[in-house]
């Protein structure tokens, strides 16, 4: 099936927002090629379980492909519209299951060597896009928070290689307090600014006390989930014909629901964090994973104007099958090695954030836990440079915000 | 590297305009082809293997060409099926980990951090095979008792190190002419620990500084071998939005699809660094000029820097 036969009855399986979405743009999505509706209808089929920027920005896109008219569709999906596709691909359910299109697509693509023309004129796509219409600005400066070295007693090596060159090293910081005057700060930009999903604290451990106007996701808490996802997993490797992709596929249609979360809860938020551990590689066994890749998935999808992620030991590196079966409750941690992973999670956070809208105006610190060490990045403060001032972690995120 | 680099020639621009999964590039980097197969089958390469070539053009006996790789799937990439070419005419594949499990006969414990297999899919972890063929290898090939490769391979902190004992073994009974080991430890990027990741580069760095020096202490390897050492291929841009950095290589960006190559050893001229931009499936035909058989399905060329 092509774009150009799609009804308005084929999204009778949506949920009823998706469905409302799907339906008010029929006359767009059916002037798609295949190679590209699929990828928007794999937005639009999870748009009830969207971050309002999510959701914006999906409107935004719909209502302005809405308003083309033919000629200007046909123009702007030309370059998509080149690729031939398998007549696998054309049979295949995509309006039920995009994902799994897209998944297919993708392998295809790589299969006939057209990968790098595609991925050509999906940059290209986004580019004129967002030229077309501009993301909005942010409600104010975003701040991202790194904590790391979490129980690291003494770390020699310097710190911040990669950050250093883009902000100010502060290298006398007064460490007391210095985790609850973070959180107090990200606390009070909350309610400065009260933005639904707009101020983020998440624990690679144990979430040390905050208050709760802040959305909040640590390793800890969604223990019961991981071990959930964990056992699951463990029983569907055994079952015979199972394999890497078939994984993939059974990971991708499981629900909140499937690994036991209560289903009062936040339907937003409890997907969100489900999917930290079916799409996420590695944040199933190792808690800096976690961390690094829940920073990178919360800026990229709920674009949050403060983010606070303080990284926690992981545990030793051990057999794949011995992790996954998350036998051990008390496994042995390697403080100093998640001290590097955070590092460079740290690093990744910072670029993360540097590519949602308002980068210029944005601010970062990183701070090594419980030690004097830490770095600024802000609008105001020189780059490349070294500060012996002493100061708190309160007086640094003043700094910070310029 | 540092070590090997001044005694080499090194490519800098090596590109890889395949596909980058690490079976079917290291099919790829075999055949001289840009394969297509299922990354995660155990199926054999399309078009001939360099082992083809190498033994069919040149009368070698099967002991001559050998693999030795890390995980299922790569027990297939010795031989093509390719008409012509293909059954008998392959090189014989060790697989350590198979090697190590009929050994152990099921019972791992001690040896469960050898025998982790993929990590490009963390959370699938098949279960390694290996019975009476394998014990086969060890005492007709490697001429070692299941003892003394159990007690070896308690000492050996990683399934590289343990590949490394393997190629070291079969240079001392078998002395093949044409060895080809793939190394996988530095694949645990995809679990996003990047401490572990450098960890297993500076392991790797050191293995490969050990089979040089292994070569040199060889008689049948010293002063007539040549060493080619190179990725399969690059890891994503910390700067491309559509990836997550080191952890993987799924975008095609510039810098998952472009690394680097060292040649050193018999033939090649030391302390040179050369730009200009080569492809992966080049080894096999450069191979070929040097070795004397014609890789006539590769579809990459001799590095004229190297011939």
């Amino acid at each position: 099936m092509f774009p150009r036969d799609l009804k308005a009855e084929q999204f009778d399986g949506y949920p009823p927002e998706a469905r409302k979405l799907a339906v008010a743009h029929l006359s767009a999505l059916q002037q798609l090629p295949l190679s590209f509706a699929p990828s928007l209808l794999r937005e639009v089929i999870d748009y009830d379980y969207r971050f309002p920027a999510e959701r914006a920005s999906l409107d935004q896109e719909l209502s302005h492909l809405s308003a083309l008219s033919p000629a200007q569709m046909q123009e702007w999906f030309q370059a998509f519209a080149q690729f031939p596709l398998s007549s696998k691909l054309e049979h295949f359910d995509w309006v039920n299951q995009p994902g799994q299109f897209v998944e297919q697509l993708s392998a295809y693509l790589w299969s006939t060597h057209q990968l790098d023309d595609f991925r050509k004129a999906a940059t290209a796509y986004g580019d004129r896009l967002r030229s077309a219409v501009p993301p909005d600005p942010p409600a104010g400066r975003r701040l991202g928070i790194a904590v790391i070295g979490q129980g690291v007693a003494s770390y020699h090596a310097p710190l911040f290689g990669n950050l250093r060159p883009h902000g100010t090293y502060f290298g006398s910081v007064k460490p007391d307090s210095g985790l609850e005057l973070l959180l107090a700060g990200a606390a009070a930009r909350a309610k400065a600014q009260p933005v639904l999903y707009g101020h983020w604290y998440v624990d690679g451990g144990q979430e040390a006390e905050h208050n709760p106007i802040l959305t909040c996701i640590s390793y800890q808490r969604l223990e019961p989930l991981r071990a959930a996802l964990l056992k699951n997993v463990n029983l569907e490797i055994a079952r015979p014909g199972m394999g890497p992709e078939e994984l993939r596929t059974h990971l991708a249609r499981l629900t909140p629901s499937d690994l036991g979360m209560d289903k009062a809860g936040d339907a937003v938020l409890d997907r969100f964090q489900m999917k930290l551990f079916t799409e996420g590689s590695g944040t199933q066994i190792f808690s800096t994973t976690f961390a690094q890749w829940t920073a990178r998935e919360a800026l990229r999808r709920a674009q949050p104007m403060t983010l606070l992620v303080r990284f926690a030991p992981r545990q030793q590196q051990k057999p794949m099958n011995e992790m996954l079966s998350n036998a051990s409750s008390r496994p042995d941690l390697d403080p100093t090695g998640s001290l590097i992973d955070a590092e460079m999670g740290a690093y990744y956070h910072w670029i993360n954030q540097q590519r949602l809208p308002g980068s210029e105006q944005s601010s970062f610190l990183v701070w090594f836990e419980g030690h004097n060490q830490a770095l600024v990045i802000a609008p105001s403060l020189p780059r490349g440079s070294a500060s012996s001032s002493a100061m708190d972690l309160g007086q640094l995120l003043v700094l910070a915000a310029g | 590297m540092r070590e090997l680099i001044p005694q080499a020639s090194f490519f800098t621009q090596v590109m890889n305009q395949g596909i980058l999964g690490h079976y079917v590039a290291t099919a790829s980097l075999a055949t001289g082809v840009y394969e297509t197969l299922n990354n995660f089958s155990a199926v054999p390469p399309e078009h001939p293997t360099v082992f083809e070539y190498f033994r069919k053009d040149l009368n070698r006996p099967p002991s001559d060409a050998w693999v030795v790789a890390p995980s299922n799937g790569f027990n297939r990439i010795g031989e093509s099926e390719y008409r012509s070419y293909g059954s008998g005419l392959g090189a014989r594949v060790v697989l350590p980990k198979h090697l190590l499990s009929a050994a152990t006969s099921g019972g791992n414990t001690d040896y469960e951090h050898l025998l982790h297999d993929s990590y490009e899919n963390p959370l699938y972890t098949p279960q390694l095979a290996g019975g009476e063929f394998e014990l086969q290898q060890l005492e007709m090939i490697l001429k070692l008792s299941v003892d003394d490769f159990k007690a070896h391979a308690l000492t050996a902190s990683s399934p590289d190190e343990l590949s490394m004992y393997i190629v070291r073994r079969l240079m001392q009974q078998q002395s093949p002419s044409l060895l080809w080991i793939t190394m996988h430890d530095i694949d645990i990027a995809h679990a996003g620990a990047y401490s572990l990741y450098v960890d297993a580069i500076r392991r790797t760095d050191r293995l490969c500084s050990e089979l040089w020096k292994a070569v040199q202490s060889e008689p049948e390897y010293a002063g007539n071998t040549t060493l080619f050492i190179l990725p399969d291929f690059g890891r994503d841009a910390d700067e491309d939005a559509g990836g997550n950095g080191f952890q993987h290589h799924r975008t095609g960006d510039a810098a998952s699809r472009t690394t680097w190559m060292l040649a050193m050893g018999a033939g090649v001229r030391e302390g040179v660094v050369y730009d200009s931009p080569m492809q992966s499936i080049d080894l096999v035909p450069t191979l070929g000029a040097i070795m004397g058989f014609s890789a006539s399905q590769s579809q990459g060329k001799p590095v004229r820097e190297l011939v």
